[in-house]
């Protein structure tokens, strides 16, 4: 079991947002979240990620198994496409960059900045960084934002040939990928609203 | 680590990086205090060691609202949180990069600086030792108001407001180590005081800082 989620109560900002979210996430399986904008997939996400607390129930995961995507792909304008990859492989403890920019077909660009980059291309550089991480389990959020149908397709690619070694994806999408994955609505997960019980956090 | 350490300092040298803003504002504030405070030389003398270490901690005060919101603006302080490297380490590799861009050329600019002031002959040696101690603990006291104010919109006067009371005992023992050799004095006391605070700031403030970065990103 790569990923478990039972009953998990997930906030913003102190309030609620969704409640009661419980799946499961094994070997070469892919979930995709769906909701309308502001469900509360990417509090979802960010949870999973371990960057947010949960406000209830548990998310069991194998510890440094998880590679997060958000919106910002975190790339830095003054680097080139090489550096910034190469950077986040040694971040990761991993050398090798060449199969990630083959996989998002990149390789013509290492040597442009990332600040010149397309929207487009950095989405794609972003997604590569995924390739470069060596982490199972990938929670995506939004990954196809800016990409046009080619770049959809290498990186429906990419996510299959990540499940076919092992890994597992969860991802937070609106297109269809083409990928057998399971869905899971979160709009029937909506919290009781208003339920500003346990306000312990430090800064709101 | 490593490879965070020297991301930042490529960072902070190619264009658009601000490398350089530190010294450049080092440089105008030491320049013009002899035209403010009118052809004294005894009286510059007098103040240099002082007017010396402010300058140099106004100039790494300047640099320190970049040193986290960068990245926390394009997204990259999500992707390290998530990654092997500790918050704490990530704050630490990152303030020894502020550090080695900011604090070190103001150390090396100091004494040529001090001439500008009419520095007493005895009191370089000292000066540039009292600061090559004392802005390290500047830069990771920064990085630690940096840290509580990250997430915040122009929260850079918020940052000054935070750090500034923290950056006093450093000034004080920095500047009176200073004082004290350009007189004639023994600096010896100052400067273990201004080494201890900077070791314990060294020990302590990563942890507070990945701490409250931790709360920060959620």
């Amino acid at each position: 079991m790569e990923l478990k989620v039972t009953d998990l109560a997930v906030g913003r900002g102190g309030v609620p947002v969704l409640a009661g979210v419980s799946f499961s996430l094994t070997t070469g399986q892919a979930l995709v979240l769906r909701g309308p904008n502001g469900s509360g997939k990417t509090t979802l996400l960010r949870t999973v990620a371990g960057l947010q607390v949960p406000m209830a129930g548990q998310v069991h995961r194998a510890e440094d198994r998880i590679a997060y995507a958000a919106h910002a792909d975190g790339l830095k304008a003054a680097l080139t496409v090489a550096e910034n990859l190469r950077f986040w492989a040694s971040v990761f403890g991993q050398s090798d960059i060449a199969p990630a920019l083959a996989a998002f077909d990149l390789e013509d660009l290492v040597e442009r900045r990332a600040g010149q980059l397309s929207a487009g291309q950095k989405r794609r550089l972003g997604l590569a960084r995924l390739m470069v991480t060596g982490r199972d389990v990938w929670v995506l959020d939004e990954p196809t934002v800016s990409l046009d149908t080619a770049s959809v397709a290498l990186f429906a690619d990419a996510v299959r040939g990540h499940l076919a070694h092992g890994g597992s994806a969860l991802m937070a999408t609106h297109i269809d990928l083409g990928i057998e994955a399971e869905t899971l609505d979160v709009s029937g997960f909506r919290a009781a609203a208003a339920q500003m019980a346990s306000a312990d956090e430090a800064f709101l | 680590m490593r490879a965070l350490f020297f991301r930042d300092l490529a960072l902070a040298l190619r264009a658009g990086g601000g490398f350089g803003l530190g010294l450049a504002f080092f440089l105008i504030v030491v320049v013009l205090v002899p035209f403010s405070v009118g052809p004294q030389s005894a009286l510059l003398t007098e103040i240099a060691p002082g007017v010396l270490w402010l300058g140099a901690l106004l100039a790494c005060l300047l640099s320190l609202d970049r040193l986290l919101a960068v990245d926390w603006e394009d997204g990259a302080l999500d992707l390290l949180a998530t990654s092997p490297l500790p918050l704490e380490g990530i704050v630490a590799v990152k303030a020894a990069a502020h550090w080695v861009t900011t604090g070190l050329p103001l150390v090396l600019a100091a004494p040529v600086l001090g001439v500008l002031l009419n520095l007493a002959p005895s009191g370089y040696g000292v000066l540039v030792l009292s600061l090559a101690l004392g802005t390290p603990a500047l830069s990771m006291i920064g990085a630690f108001g940096a840290a509580l104010t990250v997430g915040i919109k122009r929260g850079g006067l918020l940052l000054s407001l935070l750090v500034l009371p923290l950056y006093v005992p450093t000034l004080i023992f920095g500047a009176e180590a200073a004082r004290r050799a350009a007189q004639g004095l023994d600096p010896a006391t100052p400067l273990f005081l201004l080494a201890g605070i900077t070791l314990a700031v060294l020990a302590a403030m990563p942890f507070a800082a990945g701490a409250v970065l931790r709360v920060n990103l959620r």
